[in-house]
């Protein structure tokens, strides 16, 4: 019992302990609505174009959450013009926009090497480094979107669930998905010190996913995943110390092993339910 | 009553739109006033959802004007294989979608738990509230969402394809829930592939193909030259009990064939 306690004694450690709670938690509230709205692989290309911000923030001696957060907010909303514009599939977007920046980043690490914050805890994650300002980030950035996501919950939920007529409706579905881009680009930047841009999107998706094998309710769906993602990112924090692996794939590796768990019992009743998470392409109205 | 002693809702006046350059709809005119029962009708690509979508101010005309009556409370009902069957909503859930403004809590209020309550009641779905959207029938299904959108109390309910890819059996269910609901005062416009649904059900028809063809009682308009110039092929047009019956032509050839070939064989 006390070796299962003694990093508690670290500063560091409760830093980082709190941090990922606080990731796991939120990320597994964003994720419901990343997974729903089939927008899986723009947590992931968002966390890789943050990248970018990171390392031109890191040199320009510019802060990292201002740097990087503005970066990321323009490449979260740029992905949510073209897009919605149809001029490209999300997809395609994605890979230009995101891509690029990830590769700017890496440009300028190799040109003028790394500063500030570690090259490898922003692709892996870590809890070494992550100080207070850290825990008082994520913090503000989880009560900002729990505050968004609790006001605007029914206007999200329309619009994630059925757009044309939400807008029909009067909700206004292009600010309702800027504003989705950006909590989740505020969650993105706010979690990579811990979770590592490489894993951020695992983070998103796998608490929702398993949410969803255990409901039909998507107010039920959306209290499990933050509960799951937070006692992921406590638990995987613990294992981070106590097996000395770096912090974002412990964490990613417990919701796994959670989700591998849940998918086992659950049977074929949850495999069906998050085999439906994304609307299949056949899914098309005739637009005539 | 006649539709001229009744107010009108809504208007389209020489409307044209499209999409990427490409015109859906060209010099659209169209009345819908209160207590009308519109299906609107033509083939694949006439621009019927187009024209739905005019009405309900999501798609904004090039050139044209659309007037509504101020404050007009308007509603609509996707097709039914726009929905993704496998998101996370239980029919509460969904109805209560409806009710996207006026309150910030994200949980229903006791007024509204018991307005969800009364309206799948009438719908006859009131078992089903917490059952989730897929685990129904296609009628209650269909049901589902004309419940959604009956919760904002329209008076004008838009409908794009009520009745496609169900079985004669719920299509008629269908119609006659509409055809309950109008009797009660709410306006409704569709669009149906259906043809001979309507023309039993439906006071008035729109045929459309990219422009109005003809508008008025389906006696009126279904025709064999309305329809001829509305679909771009032959359609014979029988009568059965004071209402008009269409058949396309190779059905009819292939049906005359076959009683021709009969007699032979006799």
């Amino acid at each position: 019992m006390h070796e299962l306690l003694r990093p508690f004694d670290f500063e560091f450690f409760r830093n980082g302990l709190m941090v990922a709670t606080m990731a796991g938690g939120l990320c597994g509230a964003i994720g419901v609505y990343v997974v729903l709205k089939g927008m899986s692989y723009i947590g992931h290309g968002l966390s890789h174009a943050i990248f970018g911000g990171f390392a031109a923030s890191s040199l320009i001696g510019v802060n990292f959450f201002l740097g990087a957060g503005a970066w990321g907010v323009a490449s979260a909303l740029m992905i949510n013009g073209v897009t919605r514009r149809r001029l490209l599939g999300s997809d395609a977007a994605i890979g230009v926009i995101t891509t690029a920046s990830f590769a700017l980043g890496l440009a300028l690490f190799a040109l003028f090497g790394t500063q500030g914050r570690s090259f490898d805890a922003a692709l892996f994650g870590s809890i070494l480094g992550v100080g207070t300002d850290d825990v008082i980030a994520i913090f503000i950035v989880c009560v900002l979107a729990g505050t968004l996501i609790f006001l605007r919950y029914r206007a999200l939920l329309f619009t994630t669930f059925d757009p044309e007529v939400a807008d029909v409706a009067g909700v206004n579905t292009a600010r309702m998905d800027a504003l989705l881009m950006v909590i989740l680009a505020g969650s993105i930047l706010a979690t990579m010190q811990v979770l590592g841009v490489t894993l951020i999107a695992a983070a998103l998706v796998i608490p929702a996913s398993i949410a969803r094998m255990l409901t039909n309710s998507f107010a039920r769906m959306l209290q499990l995943a933050t509960v799951i993602g937070t006692v992921c990112g406590f638990v995987g924090m613990n294992l981070s110390y106590h097996l000395d692996v770096q912090s974002g794939p412990t964490v990613v590796l417990t919701a796994a092993t959670l989700f591998a768990a849940v998918f086992m019992v659950t049977g074929a009743t949850g495999r069906r339910r998050a085999a439906g998470i994304a609307p299949p392409p056949a899914l098309t109205a005739r637009t005539d | 009553m006649s539709r001229g002693a009744r107010e009108e809702l809504l208007g389209l006046a020489a409307v044209t739109c499209g999409y990427s350059g490409e015109a859906v709809l060209v010099d659209v005119d169209l009345s819908i006033c209160e207590r009308d029962f519109v299906g609107i009708v033509g083939p694949s690509g006439a621009g019927k959802t187009t024209a739905l979508r005019v009405i309900a101010g999501s798609v904004r005309p090039a050139h044209g004007s659309v007037t509504r009556r101020k404050g007009l409370r308007m509603a609509y009902v996707p097709q039914v294989e726009t929905i993704n069957w496998s998101f996370p909503v239980t029919v509460s859930e969904c109805v209560l979608m409806a009710r996207v403004k006026g309150r910030f809590l994200p949980w229903a209020s006791a007024a509204e738990r018991a307005q969800v309550a009364e309206v799948l009641e009438k719908l006859d779905i009131g078992g089903l509230a917490e059952r989730h959207i897929r685990e129904l029938s296609g009628g209650q299904q269909q049901r589902v969402f004309i419940a959604r959108a009956l919760l904002g109390e329209p008076e004008l309910l838009l409908l794009d394809e009520p009745t496609s890819g169900v079985d004669v059996r719920l299509r008629h269910e269908v119609l006659h829930l509409l055809d309950d609901l109008n009797a009660l005062g709410l306006a409704i416009v569709l669009t149906t592939h259906d043809l001979n649904g309507i023309a039993a059900h439906l006071p008035r028809v729109v045929c459309l193909n990219r422009r109005v063809i003809g508008d008025g009682p389906p006696t009126d308009v279904l025709t064999s030259d309305v329809l001829e110039r509305t679909y771009g092929a032959s359609m014979q047009v029988l009568e059965h009990g004071g209402m008009p019956v269409v058949i396309d032509s190779f059905q009819h050839r292939h049906h005359v064939l076959h009683e021709h070939r009969d007699r032979s064989i006799v």
